[in-house]
């Protein structure tokens, strides 16, 4: 497939930047994508192949502007809501539900206990939800 | 293609979205919350390049070793204990005088995470992936790597299977030095391919 991932030989896009002793993960969001992805691959929601398809058939713009852990998490949300694992509609609803308790929680009108706060910088219940 | 996770405003970042797809996984029980810190924790910290340079200092201490090493790189790796995921088809390059290796994935990022960890942003980056395999000598350059005209370049594009890794050539001056030694010497990136171990240090800071 002679998409946008095949790299090799393009022009144009810069020099090399080797950042010295760069952290393993520059953000907590990435270690999360991270061991998801890794954790559903071998729970066999897919496997390396169907992942890196699904890297390749990102939008070719899209694929350029945004990051490896971007990449896999892109991959993560279209495979599973193509195998009806967990819906688009479902992450969405989530990712509101997220957004409402934690300005709930930051306005203190909430009594609930806001675990994992999305913009954390380490945020140890990131991910559990409030009810655990 | 379909646009999604855009109706909410402003769209969710990706910080959001791992988090609900996250606590949604866990929910359904599919994946063990307990893993995630896990694993994190194993690529952090405990899986590196540091388990690579082991198996340089051995193969240099140790010929058959080296032997072993360059026929089957997997199983010789394999004798030290380290192998697993995105290791399972290790194929070792032996620099020489005549030839430097230098290791990519034009498609991907493929990197051998068993004996290197996981990849630094450079070598995941699109201008590595598309300039490397047109003017490797020139890349190398930039990251500090002159080599002699003389000295083939051979630069490796990883496949879905297989993973490289480069046997750099030991520095003269370090005869009878312990493994441990010489494995000090090994940086991530002489595994790449996009340095040479030296014994002078350079530039101080520790070795990449």
């Amino acid at each position: 497939m002679n998409g946008i991932h095949d790299l090799g030989g393009m022009h144009g896009l810069g020099p090399v930047v080797r950042e010295e002793n760069e952290p393993v993960f520059r953000e907590e969001w990435e270690r999360h994508v991270f061991a998801v992805l890794n954790l559903t691959l071998a729970a066999g929601q897919y496997n390396v192949d169907e992942l890196r398809h699904a890297i390749e058939r990102m939008d070719p713009a899209r694929y350029l502007q945004t990051s490896y852990y971007e990449h896999w998490l892109h991959a993560a949300e279209d495979l599973l809501d193509a195998k009806g694992v967990v819906t688009r509609e479902e992450l969405l609803r989530r990712a509101v539900e997220i957004t409402q308790r934690s300005s709930a929680a930051a306005s203190g009108t909430s009594h609930s206990q806001v675990s994992g706060a999305p913009n954390g910088s380490r945020a140890p219940g990131a991910g559990r939800l409030p009810s655990e | 293609m379909k646009p999604h996770g855009t109706h909410t405003d402003p769209p969710p970042s990706p910080a959001l979205r791992v988090q609900a797809l996250e606590s949604l996984l866990i929910e359904k029980g599919l994946i063990d919350p307990g893993a995630i810190d896990e694993i994190v924790e194993l690529f952090e910290h405990r899986i590196g390049p540091r388990n690579g340079a082991r198996v340089v200092a051995h193969a240099w201490s140790d010929p058959r070793y080296k032997e072993r090493l360059l026929a089957n790189g997997t199983q010789a790796i394999a004798e030290l204990g380290i192998g697993g995921m995105q290791g399972e088809d290790m194929v070792v390059l032996e620099n020489t005088p005549r030839v430097h290796n230098v290791v990519v994935c034009t498609l991907c990022s493929c990197y051998p995470w068993p004996t290197l960890g996981l990849p630094p942003n450079w070598y995941k980056s699109a201008p590595y992936r598309a300039r490397i395999v047109i003017e490797p000598r020139r890349v190398l350059a930039e990251l500090g790597l002159e080599l002699a005209a003389e000295t083939e370049v051979r630069v490796w594009d990883s496949n879905a299977e297989i993973r490289y890794m480069v046997l750099p050539m030991r520095p003269a001056g370090t005869e009878g030095w312990s493994e441990e030694r010489l494995a000090a010497l090994v940086s991530r990136d002489a595994m790449i391919g996009t340095a040479v171990p030296t014994i002078e240090p350079r530039g101080g800071a520790s070795p990449r």
